[in-house]
């Protein structure tokens, strides 16, 4: 499927508010051509309506939407050449599954014999080759869901939406598709928009996550640099397990009830009080005295809780209240857990701090 | 431990029992429940067709013939009188899709408290007497009536309209009783359409109008066909609209029942023209079933 090119999608100041709310507020974003981009946020965030408006389904009222450099603000959505999958996966009922996945090319007046060939063709590639036949109601969800990807990429469309295409699956089979469809979009040439409020998932499958919340983008960057830089604390409090505890920054140093903590990262200015985010899983259980360089969250195991792939420990400290302390379960099965009560020596290397201001500039 | 075990299995056999005659009460209460309501459709409608069926094979004489059927099929006058009927009830089930369908479609592009709202101006007039409405077209429709006097006084026309009693009288007042039949289960069916589905048809190529006849007017056949079904059959047994706005010149099956027994008090052949509804009913359900295939479109 090499012979369509992908697109690169650039939206500059979108705006679109609903009364009094403002679902889009100003956002400019640029979108490399074959990337797999993917809208984070809650729900409410305004992720969905960012996508709808990339689709044409939603009416901005100000700002530019271009692919490949040619604006669609006011292009229809049918002829925006967009593959779409719906949460729903809005698959059509009264046809078969090759009807279904036939459908973008048999409005696009292609022969009835080439229909055929490359319907069969893309349901292989989603591995439904034998499923053509089949009436809807006759598939699992996993397998509509194939069905639907089919028929968003038979046409081999530069650019595809997804709405939280596997939001109906479960956990198991969820996981498994998002490793198949980082696959299909590496076989595919497409530019992929993908909406989902799954961190795990954005994770999982981006090349780079926008972290959208009240209709803004608070943050985009790669995976790794999403989690171990946050700019703001929602995008560290969204995205992974923390604990957050507000703390005191001046002139560039930061300090917790009066003492220094140390970062390799530079603060970042922005308005509100600034956190100290402290992830389970980058603690270090220490036991002896804490290094110099290291700052020290030592404290009272106030609880252990086993949770199959790793242990967590709860520790009670004197300043802070209760911190989560995240342990491998295979390390912790081999040097033995601390007991309730115990005093552990917990480090927070200055690589692993991470400091954010409440709210950006 | 092993009579802990003897005991456990006295009990397990003991609760088999009670489990048994549980399921038993339950299955009788059930029965009993729906009870009356059996009886009375018994009592009501099937007593009555059976004795009307049999009264069909008596001729005016009170003797066992076949007299009754042999007219109906034989006497110009009743073969017009079917004519009529079904030329009415084709006509009024035409009409109400033509009015019917393009209103509901609207109503489901409408916000929910909106077409809320307004689905109450058609409950309205469902709600109100069949005489009533029908005497309030009388009113509007006659030659002297609202809209002969507004037409002509905006020189629209010189002469007023036959607008009452004939038969576009008799269509006009049943088109508006029927209405409500063809849009309550056509506007449930579209309300039920995910929206998602037009929408994957735009976002994958069709135009509004292919996204509209390829996915919206599929989906939305199993309530047209309903409300059709519905309307043609209302229709087919009308009495008290075509009885009034057609002013004796429009003779359709119900009317002919009701001057068989109040003018000739002939109950005889008054029956086998209900028998003869009756199943032109059925065999219309039918059909229209095999056409349509309702079961099938039902069952997804």
């Amino acid at each position: 499927m090499s012979s369509s090119k992908s697109l690169p999608i650039d939206i500059s100041n979108l705006s679109k508010s609903y009364g009094l709310v403002k679902a889009l507020d100003d956002v400019s974003l640029n979108i490399s051509a074959g990337e797999f981009l993917t809208l984070l946020g809650p729900s409410g965030s305004g992720k969905t309506t960012l996508l709808m408006a990339l689709a044409g389904f939603v009416r901005p009222n100000s700002g530019s939407i271009q692919f490949g450099g040619q604006e669609v603000i006011a292009t229809p959505p049918h002829e925006r050449g967009l593959g779409m999958v719906f949460q729903s996966y809005a698959l059509f009922p009264f046809m078969t599954v090759a009807e279904n996945v036939a459908y973008p090319l048999k409005v696009r007046g292609v022969s009835k014999s080439d229909q055929k060939i490359r319907a069969e063709r893309a349901l292989e590639t989603v591995q439904l080759g034998e499923y053509g036949d089949r009436r809807i109601t006759q598939l699992s969800g996993g397998q509509r869901q194939r069905v639907a990807l089919a028929r968003a990429m038979v046409f081999e469309p530069q650019i595809i939406l997804m709405d939280e295409p596997l939001s109906a699956l479960d956990k198991k089979l969820r996981e498994h598709m998002q490793i198949e469809l980082k696959a299909l979009h590496q076989k595919l040439d497409a530019t992929v928009v993908y909406v989902t409020h799954d961190q795990r998932e954005a994770l999982t499958m981006s090349d780079r996550i926008a972290v959208v919340n009240h209709g803004r983008i608070e943050q985009i960057d790669t995976p790794e640099k999403l989690y171990r830089q946050p700019k703001s604390f929602f995008v560290a409090d969204f995205i992974g397990e923390s604990v957050s505890v507000p703390i005191d920054v001046e002139n560039n140093s930061a300090k917790l009830n009066g003492r220094k903590i140390i970062s390799n990262q530079s603060i970042i200015q922005g308005s509100g009080k600034h956190h100290l985010i402290i992830r389970p899983e980058l603690l270090e259980v220490i036991s002896g005295a804490i290094p110099k360089k290291s700052n020290d969250l030592s404290g009272k195991v106030h609880d252990i809780i086993y949770q199959g792939d790793s242990v967590l420990v709860i520790v009670q400290n004197k300043k802070l209240g209760l911190i989560n302390v995240r342990v491998p379960a295979n390390r912790a099965g081999q040097t033995g857990l601390p007991s309730r009560g115990e005093k552990i020596g917990l480090a927070l290397h200055p690589e692993d701090t991470i400091i954010v201001p409440e709210h950006l500039l | 431990m092993s009579s802990v075990d003897a005991k456990f299995i006295d009990q397990s056999t003991q609760n088999i029992n009670i489990l048994k005659s549980e399921e038993r009460r339950e299955a009788v209460t059930i029965f009993g429940l729906s009870l009356p309501a059996v009886l009375t459709i018994l009592i009501v409608v099937f007593l009555p067709i059976f004795w009307l069926s049999s009264l069909s094979f008596y001729n005016a004489a009170g003797e066992l013939s076949m007299e009754n059927y042999t007219r109906i099929f034989n006497s110009a006058l009743y073969r017009r009188t079917f004519v009529v009927t079904f030329q009415i009830s084709i006509s009024v089930t035409i009409i109400c899709v033509l009015l019917g369908y393009p209103l509901c479609y609207w109503l489901c592009k409408l916000p929910d408290r909106t077409a809320g709202i307004l689905m109450v101006f058609v409950l309205v007039p469902f709600w109100t007497s069949v005489l009533v409405r029908t005497y309030a077209w009388l009113v509007l429709l006659q030659r002297n009536g609202i809209i002969n006097s507004s037409l002509m006084s905006l020189g629209v026309i010189d002469e007023p309209l036959q607008l009452a009693h004939n038969l576009t009288g008799s269509i006009i007042g049943m088109v508006h009783i029927m209405l409500p039949f063809l849009i309550l289960p056509l506007y449930a069916t579209m309300r039920g359409i995910d929206t998602d589905l037009v929408r994957a048809a735009l976002g994958l190529g069709s135009s509004p109008r292919g996204a509209f006849w390829r996915v919206f007017f599929p989906m939305s056949l199993p309530g047209l066909f309903a409300g059709i079904v519905l309307v043609f059959i209302l229709s087919l047994g009308f009495f008290v609209t075509p009885a009034l706005l057609g002013g004796g010149r429009v003779q359709m099956l119900a009317q002919r029942i009701e001057s068989t027994i109040t003018v000739y008090s002939n109950w005889g052949a008054a029956s086998a023209l209900g028998v003869v509804l009756l199943l032109l009913a059925l065999v219309m359900i039918w059909l229209m079933n095999r056409v349509f295939g309702l079961d099938k479109l039902f069952m997804r």
